[in-house]
């Protein structure tokens, strides 16, 4: 086995599955939201419901492409550099990805299209029928890859073949394994928050500029009741999510809460420097009892510590420590600035507290960031399994050679620095214009130029005389 | 009864790679013929014309991956490690095509031609790289023990630079069709003429490729009757259809060039690719990584594939089926300088 090859393959799954996640993360949360918006327009027919989804239609092309391609690569890695993970876990992984695919990236594909370009070729339904199926197909497509990913993490329905292989004894086991209900509903409630907080903090950017503007006051009313409903519905599952997580994985629960030592009411560590060279946490600021009722909901009972593994079966602590920490600081805030929004609705509308909409911008980005630590939390502290207490990551890596993955993995820090970048840059554009002046406006019934690019093409001052068919966009 | 699994699933991951080509391959044929349009608004009409649909084309690539990893696990474990460079090259080539449809509409005076180049470049090392996966998957694999056991570089060689060259010719083609069929005017016009270039290039390179195949590979060679001791004349004529069906795309495009219609250099460039495939799989037929492993041998457990059949009865109708409706949907000229009506 090849060291390198498998230390810069794990490098480069990572950097590519953590650029990745951060799109079907956004995009899931708002392919419903554009269908609550088109569905809204549809039934109130109120223009600002109108201007908001042409509007958010935009960004959702922007970030659906930059999913969809960095997607692709996901589908091949797991052979390019995962082929011994491939042989052994296909007769049951393989379904559930392939299920993915027919039932989810065709349908969000081909009504993409419809979405983009169709606004004047179906009628007003069709189009809302397309939205919806677009977000049906994102949640259709998170369904399936959480399933595969719970069974990763907890392996069911299953059995041994005599090669080696693990295949299917009971299928229904297998797609609904013990973690996934939990860990679908985190997943699905945390596209829906870190959406409400991006939305939430575009339209707050936008009313520090011009407090009236109509269309943002609207939609930042809509985050806030997200923030609201969502953020302390998750810290529910989340919890739910976190006590299955003990019973299951007691070495990923002992990482996240950098227990040590197997004893009775466990502290719990505010914050810690775990260390496990030392294998003990070199300071900590720890609260008596908590821990253990943080995770099991009694105080007396008896938590593993992480020296209660071979060391060889212990996932880095450090990292999932800080990243668990990350995460629920994150929710936390999120619950106070829902909390915060509705009491200010309730005395007069958000917009007119110049704090609140600095810390709603500011939290713009705080979804992203959590994902991105829950996922660490999740895929860190399973380590050193690719399938939980069956198959070492170690063991599942492909026979590539150390210079093959080094040269991909730079291409693709070269690429994804230079796509992902100017994605965001285009993204934060559409934001700083905000829905008034995103150059929205449909073309009147008849008129020879129609949306296919009105929804997409940026207007730019620059351009207006050079090239007059931006000019009317 | 009992279903023969693996053999219908051979033959749907060969569809699905055939519609995979076929479809995205005259995206990727605009994007390749897309320095050599006049101006900038022509290659605005250019992209509105494959605008609504790439994306839907593209998926079939990531069933032909995903469908190889759930149908076909051992040639899935062995194809991909052993055309790692070209296939990481083709992902980062489709990553800046793709976004580029967005991208350059949002792009300004440097991001524009930035992104204008990117889904040139993209496109056509796309192809490049396909290509280069396809010579390599001809030439064969080294396998030792189930597993890849081969160098990174065993695919380059003369013989898949030509199978690259071909590809990328045999897009265009698809690519100038595609706009013969979707443009009007003086676009129209220049579709037709790169249609003509490219007719010439794919009539030379693919008969090169044949040629170059039954030279390099007897054992290809032997399965179509033209291997040593002699000629197999029953044999050869079982295959010839196959060789003729190409002949007859040549035809049918370059007549429709000849007499400038709108469907037939498009319809013609995919019977071209038809044949060619068609050529393939029953050069390796049985085998679905060449001389290593048969489709049998590579097959997934019928646990699986069964599943995997009852979702596709299901599914896969209503995919074609909405595909179909898209294509509807944006049937008719793509709108000039990239608006929809």
């Amino acid at each position: 086995m090849d060291f390198d090859a498998l230390l810069l393959s794990r490098l480069q799954f990572a950097f590519t599955i953590a650029f990745h996640i951060i799109f079907p993360a956004f995009t899931i949360g708002l392919a419903s939201y554009l269908a609550v918006l088109e569905g809204l327009w549809l039934y109130t027919r109120r223009e600002v419901f109108k201007t908001l989804y042409l509007f958010w239609l935009k960004v959702f092309a922007l970030s659906f492409g930059m999913g969809v391609v960095s997607g692709v690569v996901m589908s091949y890695e797991f052979g390019t550099n995962w082929s011994a993970f491939s042989v052994k876990a296909a007769p049951i992984m393989g379904p559930l990805l392939a299920f993915e695919v027919l039932a989810a990236f065709f349908l969000e594909a081909s009504f993409l299209g419809v979405m983009l370009f169709g606004w004047k070729k179906v009628g007003p339904k069709l189009h809302f029928a397309a939205t919806c199926l677009v977000a049906f197909g994102t949640l259709t497509s998170a369904f399936w890859i959480i399933s595969a990913n719970s069974w990763m993490q907890h392996p069911a329905g299953y059995m041994v073949l005599a090669d080696g292989r693990l295949a299917a004894s009971d299928w229904m086991a297998a797609i609904f394994s013990p973690s996934f209900p939990n860990r679908l509903a985190h997943m699905v409630l945390a596209a829906y928050l870190t959406t409400s907080l991006v939305v939430g903090g575009a339209s707050a950017w936008i009313l520090l500029k011009d407090p009236t503007q109509p269309e943002s006051k609207m939609a930042l009313r809509m985050a806030i009741g997200m923030f609201a409903i969502v953020a302390p519905l998750q810290l529910v599952v989340g919890d739910l999510s976190g006590k299955q997580v003990e019973q299951l994985q007691p070495a990923k629960l002992a990482a996240i809460e950098a227990f040590w030592e197997t004893r009775p009411a466990q502290p719990f560590h505010a914050v810690a420097w775990p260390d496990r060279k030392i294998e003990a946490n070199r300071w900590e600021l720890s609260i008596p009892g908590l821990g253990s009722w943080i995770t099991t909901g009694r105080t007396d009972a008896v938590v593993k510590g992480l020296k209660d593994f071979p060391k060889a079966d212990r996932p880095p602590v450090f990292l999932v420590f800080w990243a668990f920490r990350v995460m629920v600081g994150l929710g936390v805030a999120m619950i106070g600035l829902g909390a915060w929004g509705v009491v200010l609705m309730f005395r007069g509308g958000p917009e007119r507290s110049r704090l609140y909409l600095r810390a709603t911008t500011l939290m713009g980005p705080a979804g992203f960031v959590a994902v991105i630590s829950g996922w660490i939390v999740a895929e860190v502290g399973r380590q050193p399994w690719v399938i939980y207490g069956i198959m070492r990551t170690a063991d599942g890596v492909s026979p590539v050679k150390v210079g093959a993955v080094s040269a991909s993995l730079l291409a693709f820090m070269l690429v994804y620095a230079v796509v992902f970048s100017v994605g965001g840059l285009y993204i934060l554009r559409l934001f700083a214009a905000g829905p008034a002046l995103a150059g929205l406006q449909e073309p009147a019934p008849g008129l020879a130029r129609a949306p296919g690019s009105a929804l997409s093409a940026a207007p730019d001052e620059g351009e207006l005389e050079a090239d007059p068919r931006e000019g009317d966009a | 009864m009992s279903l023969d699994l693996p053999l219908i699933w051979v033959t749907l991951i060969a569809v699905a790679v055939m519609l995979y080509v076929l479809l995205d391959g005259f995206d990727l044929g605009i994007g390749i013929l897309f320095p050599f349009a006049r101006s900038d608004e022509d290659r605005d009409t250019m992209m509105a014309a494959i605008a609504p649909v790439w994306d839907g084309n593209e998926t079939w690539l990531v069933l032909g991956g995903g469908g190889l990893l759930a149908a076909f696990p051992a040639a899935y474990a062995v194809v991909m490690p052993a055309f790692y460079l070209p296939i990481m090259l083709m992902l980062m080539a489709l990553i800046l095509r793709g976004v580029a449809f967005e991208f350059r509409l949002h792009g300004r005076k440097r991001g524009k031609p930035f992104w204008t180049a990117a889904f040139a470049g993209g496109s056509f090392l796309a192809a490049i790289a396909q290509g280069l996966v396809l010579g390599g998957f001809i030439q064969g694999v080294t396998v030792r023990n189930g597993a890849f056991a081969g160098g990174p570089f065993d695919w380059l060689s003369p013989y898949s630079i030509l199978t690259a060259a071909g590809v990328v010719a045999g897009y265009a083609l698809l690519g100038a069709g595609w706009l013969v069929w979707k443009s009007e005017g003086e676009l129209h016009g220049d579709g037709l003429r790169w249609a003509r270039r490219a007719l010439v290039a794919v009539a030379a390179l693919l008969g090169a490729v044949s040629l170059a195949t039954l030279i390099v590979h007897p054992q290809i060679a032997a399965r179509w009757g033209l291997g040593h001791p002699g000629v197999d004349i029953a044999r050869l004529a079982v295959h010839l259809p196959i060789p003729l069906l190409g002949l007859a795309g040549l035809a049918l495009a370059g007549w429709g060039v000849w007499k400038g219609s709108h469907r037939l250099p498009f319809a013609g460039g995919a019977v071209v690719f038809l044949s060619g495939y068609l050529g393939l799989a029953v050069s390796f037929f049985p085998y679905v990584v060449p001389y290593a492993l048969t489709f049998r041998q590579a097959a997934n457990v019928d646990s699986a594939l069964s599943l995997m059949l009852i979702g596709i009865v299901i599914l896969l109708p209503a995919i074609l089926g909405y595909t179909v409706w898209v294509y509807w949907l944006f049937r008719g000229k793509a709108p000039a300088g990239g608006g929809y009506h």
